[in-house]
């Protein structure tokens, strides 16, 4: 369920750079949480709550300073805070495999996109959101450690793991693609 | 971007196309990239319609 949303929001010129900033974090926001949850509905409900809680807080903001790291602890957190509240982390969706099958063709890469999907949920939580945080948003270590709230050390061996976990899981798929194409041209 | 590294040999393992590989990664990574980016780049569903109205309208006008 989304919050409800505030009765009134009211803009000001210096919301006005925050707004636009916010808009232009929302597809971001939309891929980290699909990845974190691997349900589209619920990561886009995420978002939205979200950006909200952003918008409630934008005072605390300071502008110039990175509103993508800013907005992704913010939906960390409150999805952390959704996991605790009903405890679907542990019921990982049959339907993730099929969903991401409706990915157009041409936008497949040698490995199915479906796969890495299925390879990204069957990681352990705090592996995931770091892989995702620095393999895929691209984010320095130092600022997924902030994101995620834990020493810089600690991010890197979390990424250090699920690079090997996906390996372990994926690669025995790519060697094979590898040998069809070597041999089909 | 990530630069090429100078003398013409892009020191990739070969089968797999240079746009989901960077230098000395493997595959999947670049796989994990392509999914977060087609999130990325979906128009935003009609479910955001509400939010992007309450932040689109400046309210005290």
């Amino acid at each position: 369920m989304i919050q409800a949303m505030p009765e009134r929001i009211k803009a000001s010129p210096a919301d006005e750079g925050f707004r636009l900033e916010l808009l232009s974090v929302l597809p971001h926001l939309r891929a980290f949480a699909r990845g974190l949850s691997g349900r589209p509905d619920f990561a886009d409900d995420l978002v939205q709550e979200a950006a909200i809680k952003a918008w409630t807080a934008r005072e605390r903001y300071q502008a110039g300073t990175n509103m993508r790291a800013w907005t992704f602890a913010i939906l960390r957190n409150h999805y952390l805070s959704e996991l605790r509240r009903s405890r679907r982390q542990t019921d990982l969706d049959e339907g993730v495999a099929e969903r991401m099958l409706v990915m157009e063709p041409d936008q497949e890469g040698p490995l199915h996109l479906g796969d890495m999907e299925v390879a990204l949920q069957k990681l352990a939580p705090e592996r995931r959101e770091a892989v995702l945080l620095v393999g895929a948003s691209g984010f320095s270590y130092e600022e997924a450690a902030e994101i995620a709230g834990c020493p810089i050390g600690t991010m890197k061996s979390r990424v250090a793991r699920a690079r090997a976990d996906l390996a372990r899981m994926l690669e025995g798929e790519l060697d094979a693609l590898d040998i069809k194409k070597r041999k089909t041209g | 971007m990530s630069q090429p590294n100078g003398r013409g040999d892009p020191g990739r393992v070969p089968g797999l196309p240079p746009e989901v590989r960077r230098d000395g990664e493997p595959g999947w990574a670049g796989g994990l990239r392509k999914l977060y980016n087609s999130v990325v780049e979906e128009p935003l569903p009609d479910s955001f319609k509400d939010l992007l109205k309450k932040l689109d309208d400046p309210g005290d006008a």
